[in-house]
């Protein structure tokens, strides 16, 4: 990492880490009769660490000129083992959280074991650990493999990378000692905001810089959908946080929005980051990986241009559906339902698109599991659009709103979409970046895929089948107008379900501890003799069985 | 004019309708445009295109 770095380079990094642990030192002393003392002694530790680190490294040799002739993939390296820890870490909380909806005893009345402070690490912890560095990862990968140029420099994808999983784990530490600002997936404080607005621009930087050098004169549409994430993710994370803290001591800040606004606001900012964070980044995903690795052109190149557009002009309308049945004017709550249902359009030409193009390669789908993997992401993302456009209409979502079926739905697209086309993206390029010449075991591949599957399917069955009951049992009547059943009467019906989906969510935990232990084997197999020729193979798949 | 609530209101509504179709008409209209078809197509060779994984020196 630090060798990569050019002499003033290094000195960049020490200069960046030494303000990061002033920073820190700052925050500590600040804040040291608050809980932002204790986030400013990791900062610290982690400006302070990284300085000592490149320091030791300053004066060993320079990188020769001949990288440049390379592209720089070892950032994405990092970004994909990060990306790993962090699928073990958000599921195996998801997992416990899970598990604690089924038993509630088990917190043990240690405050930071409750419910509450859990869900956003797990929230958090899937979405922008997992998610967030997957992104990252492969973004870098496809960014140059699609413009035929090298990333601007050594440091700045680093700064990103590093500075994003900081971000990462203020946000987790932070929920844990119960600091939130109580906006769903924005519960971070305003100063670990700030951090991440910092990183977020460096990011775009990257991008920019890059394309500005590529080759090919289009850009190709995968890159769109990853500036699309990039550039969105920032408006949306600046203005649903902007807050004032309470002093510069303090963690604690109150929001600039009130009452409606606030929840327009916030809500604005949730949907939009199911669009852009959980969507469109991993459509990116999709448009380069799937054709790639059934080795056949995106079946409409026009077809995802359009639903590029759609999906960009329409999510930003969508969000008053989450507020249904609210303060919120009826005529917004309308044109919420409205774009949503619109929204399946563009959803289902993205979705058709990627079948479509593997029509014809059927038989690889069938063989390879990678393949497999992201044909099987395509048809949950089919689903799960279909069934968002479907809760939006008002009346429907007077069924499922507050219910099992929202989680039924968010996990539908969280593991049947977001995980599936990760796990399938970082299998088809982990032996070339490793410079392997396959997957440790294609076998093991295979036993993940139906573990995923099984587990999915496991999970949003229950969910769909307890969010309903859940919602007809709140909506009956006796005939004298009161309600038939008692909330606990539904909570009751609720406990076998909570535990078919803790089952379905521990197979899909497996499955993840299952990748992550055959990319360390893969990693840790011997590198091919000839060390030149491995860094052509990225073209072709790794070996199939059967092939 | 003044900035209250009806005329945001009113803004939004009819501003709103005009803006989202004139921006999908020129998305329509440049995606659809016979000349851009060919960079198209060879950008959607992209992905599979054999060659070797380097970046581009000239
Ligand atoms: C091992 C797999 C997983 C398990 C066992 C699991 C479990 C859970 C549980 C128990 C909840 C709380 C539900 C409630 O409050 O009623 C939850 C919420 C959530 N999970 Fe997961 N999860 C898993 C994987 C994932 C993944 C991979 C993602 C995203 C990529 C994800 C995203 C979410 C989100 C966004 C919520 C909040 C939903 C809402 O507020 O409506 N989960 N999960
Ligand atoms: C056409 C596309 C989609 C539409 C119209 C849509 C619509 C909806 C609706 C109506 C809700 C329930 C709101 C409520 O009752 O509170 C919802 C919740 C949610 N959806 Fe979707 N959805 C779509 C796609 C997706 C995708 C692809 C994902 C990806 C993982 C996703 C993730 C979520 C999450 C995380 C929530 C829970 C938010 C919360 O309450 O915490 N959605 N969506």
């Amino acid at each position: 990492m630090i060798a990569d770095l050019t002499r003033a380079e290094r000195l960049w990094a020490m200069l960046i880490l030494g303000a990061l642990g002033l920073i820190g030192l700052a925050m500590a002393i600040g804040g040291r009769n608050d809980l932002l003392g204790i986030h400013g002694w990791i900062v610290l530790a982690a400006g302070l660490g990284g300085f000592i680190a490149v320091m030791r490294g300053l004066d060993a040799p320079e990188p020769s000129a001949e990288r440049l002739n390379e592209y720089y993939d070892a950032p994405t390296r990092v970004g994909l083992i990060l990306t790993l820890l962090w699928a073990v870490v958000g599921m195996g909380v998801g997992f416990w959280v899970a598990a604690l909806l089924a038993w509630p005893d088990m917190t043990f009345d240690v405050p930071w074991l409750s419910f509450g402070r859990l869900r956003p690490v797990h929230t958090s912890g899937v979405i922008f650990g997992f998610g967030g560095n997957a992104l990252i990862a492969t973004s870098f990968h496809v960014l140059q493999r699609t413009t035929r140029a090298r990333l601007p420099d050594q440091i700045s994808p680093w700064f990103v990378l590093l500075g994003y999983n900081l971000f990462c784990i203020i946000a987790a530490s932070g929920y844990l000692m119960g600091l939130t600002q109580s906006k769903e997936y924005a519960e971070p404080e305003w100063y670990a905001d700030i951090w991440l607005v910092v990183v977020w621009v460096v990011y775009f930087a990257i991008y920019m810089r890059t394309l500005a050098r590529r080759k090919e004169p289009h850009i190709y549409v995968a890159n769109w959908y990853y500036m699309a994430f990039i550039l969105v993710v920032a408006i949306l994370h600046i203005v649903n946080n902007l807050a004032v803290p309470i002093s510069l001591g303090s963690a604690k800040s109150y929001s600039l929005f009130s009452g409606v606004q606030d929840a327009m606001t916030q809500w604005w900012y949730g949907h939009n980051a199911v669009a852009f964070f959980l969507t469109a980044g991993f459509l990116g995903m999709m448009y380069y990986y799937l054709p790639k690795r059934a080795g056949r052109p995106i079946f409409s190149y026009r077809m995802s241009i359009i639903s590029f557009w759609g999906i960009t002009f329409m999510y930003m309308w969508a969000g008053s559906h989450h507020l249904h049945y609210t303060a919120l004017p009826h005529w917004v709550q309308t044109l919420g339902m409205a774009f949503s249902v619109v929204l399946l359009v563009p959803s289902w030409a993205s979705a058709g698109n990627a079948l479509l193009t593997l029509n014809g390669a059927w038989h690889k789908v069938r063989d390879d599991a990678v393949l497999r993997f992201m044909a099987l992401a395509a048809i949950f993302y089919g689903i799960t659009t279909f069934e968002g456009s479907f809760m939006a209409i008002r009346a429907v979502n007077s069924l499922s709103h507050y219910t099992d079926w929202t989680i039924g739905h968010v996990h539908a697209g969280a593991l049947g979409w977001v995980a599936m086309i990760t796990f399938g993206s970082l299998y088809s390029i982990v032996p070339s970046m490793f410079r392997r010449e396959r997957i440790y075991s294609q076998k093991l591949v295979e036993v993940h895929f139906w573990l995923a599957l099984s587990g999915t399917v496991i999970y949003v069955f229950a969910m769909w089948n307890s969010g309903v009951i859940q919602g007809l049992m709140w909506r009956t009547y006796t005939e004298s107008g009161g309600l038939t059943y008692s909330f606990i009467d539904s909570l009751v019906a609720m406990h076998p379900y909570y535990i078919a989906r803790a089952f379905g969510g521990l197979l899909f935990l497996l499955g993840a501890l299952t990748a992550l232990y055959n990319v360390v084997m893969t990693i840790r197999m011997p590198a091919p003799a000839a060390d030149d020729a491995a860094l052509d193979i990225p073209a072709k798949p790794a070996l199939q069985a059967g092939e | 004019m003044p900035f209250d609530h009806d005329t945001v209101v009113g803004f939004s509504k009819s501003f709103g309708l005009f803006y989202l179709v004139a921006l999908s008409v020129i998305a329509l209209v440049w995606t659809y445009w016979p000349s851009n078809k060919k960079g198209f197509d060879e950008a959607a060779k992209r992905p599979v295109l054999e060659e070797e994984d380097r970046p581009w020196r000239g």
